[in-house]
């Protein structure tokens, strides 16, 4: 292995800022759901990559559940999304505006 | 430092990072957020990780993207190729994506992070399932609860409106 901790650190801060990106300036909501997902994904390569170099199997562990979480959160989601489409007939942000105080 | 897997794989991972935002079609950006996500799994064998390697394959890029895909192509056909996004704030969030990405990179950069080498084994798939079983177990239990929950609850979300729809039709 000759890629080192910062490596992977520093892939995994580009993700996250291209998330933030999406999550500002994007209004459809499925690529809303695109940028979280690429942002949990930034934090899992950070769990494996410090769990690989501190070394502890912790890393690994909360890995995979995070992962299992990030599943429920996309079913939600999509649900969430399905339902605002059928009330709608949109996917702009813009558009829901029921819950607007 | 970097070797050309790693290399090839972040080009992978961050591109088609970009291009699952930006890319004008939907179902194209579900297929480049596919990309994104087999280039995390190539990290995860980087990191001798193959477990976790093959389960991001298998709940990712298996079952989370292929639900996403399946969302998509119930949208409106117009909508899918629509681009919605605030103009005004595009470059807003090209300065905040710029301002988080230097900030934590010079902070990494500055850290001791860079000094971390490791020659120990890579972490056995026994160890993960002993951490499961032994330290974790009510945590896997909630997260199965959970799980179950979450799915019922996202099928009765999408269901209902078809009750009441068919209720209208009769």
């Amino acid at each position: 292995m000759t890629s080192e901790l910062i490596d992977f650190t520093l892939v995994s801060v580009a993700m996250l800022g291209i998330g933030i990106y999406g999550l500002a300036v994007k209004r459809n909501f499925i690529r809303m759901l695109f940028a979280v997902e690429i942002i949990i994904n930034a934090a899992n390569l950070n769990l494996v990559a410090f769990g690989r170099f501190l070394p502890h199997s912790g890393g690994q562990t909360m890995a995979l559940f995070s992962i299992a979480i990030a599943a429920a959160e996309v079913a939600v989601g999509l649900s969430l999304i399905i339902v605002a489409y059928r009330m709608y007939q949109n996917v702009d942000i813009a558009d829901f505006r029921s819950l607007k105080g | 430092m970097a070797d050309a897997v790693f290399l090839a794989l972040t080009v992978i991972t961050i591109g088609s990072a970009i291009a699952a935002l930006e890319l004008r079609s939907l179902i194209y950006g579900s297929i480049a957020l596919m990309g994104t996500l087999g280039g995390v799994a190539g990290f995860f064998f980087l990191l001798d990780a193959p477990f976790v390697a093959l389960f991001q394959l298998a709940v990712y890029v298996g079952s989370i993207a292929v639900l996403i895909l399946f969302t998509v192509m119930l949208v409106k056909r117009e909508l899918i190729f629509k681009k919605i996004e605030d103009k005004r704030r595009k470059f807003a969030g090209i300065g905040l994506m710029l301002v988080t990405m230097v900030a934590l990179g010079a902070v990494f950069l500055d850290s001791g992070i860079k000094t971390i080498t490791t020659d120990e084994p890579a972490t056995d798939f026994r160890d993960i399932g002993t951490d499961f079983v032994m330290y974790y177990w009510p945590a896997l239990i909630l997260m199965g609860l959970i799980l179950a929950g979450s799915v019922t609850g996202a099928l009765v979300l999408a269901k209902r409106e078809d009750v009441e729809n068919d209720q209208r039709a009769n």
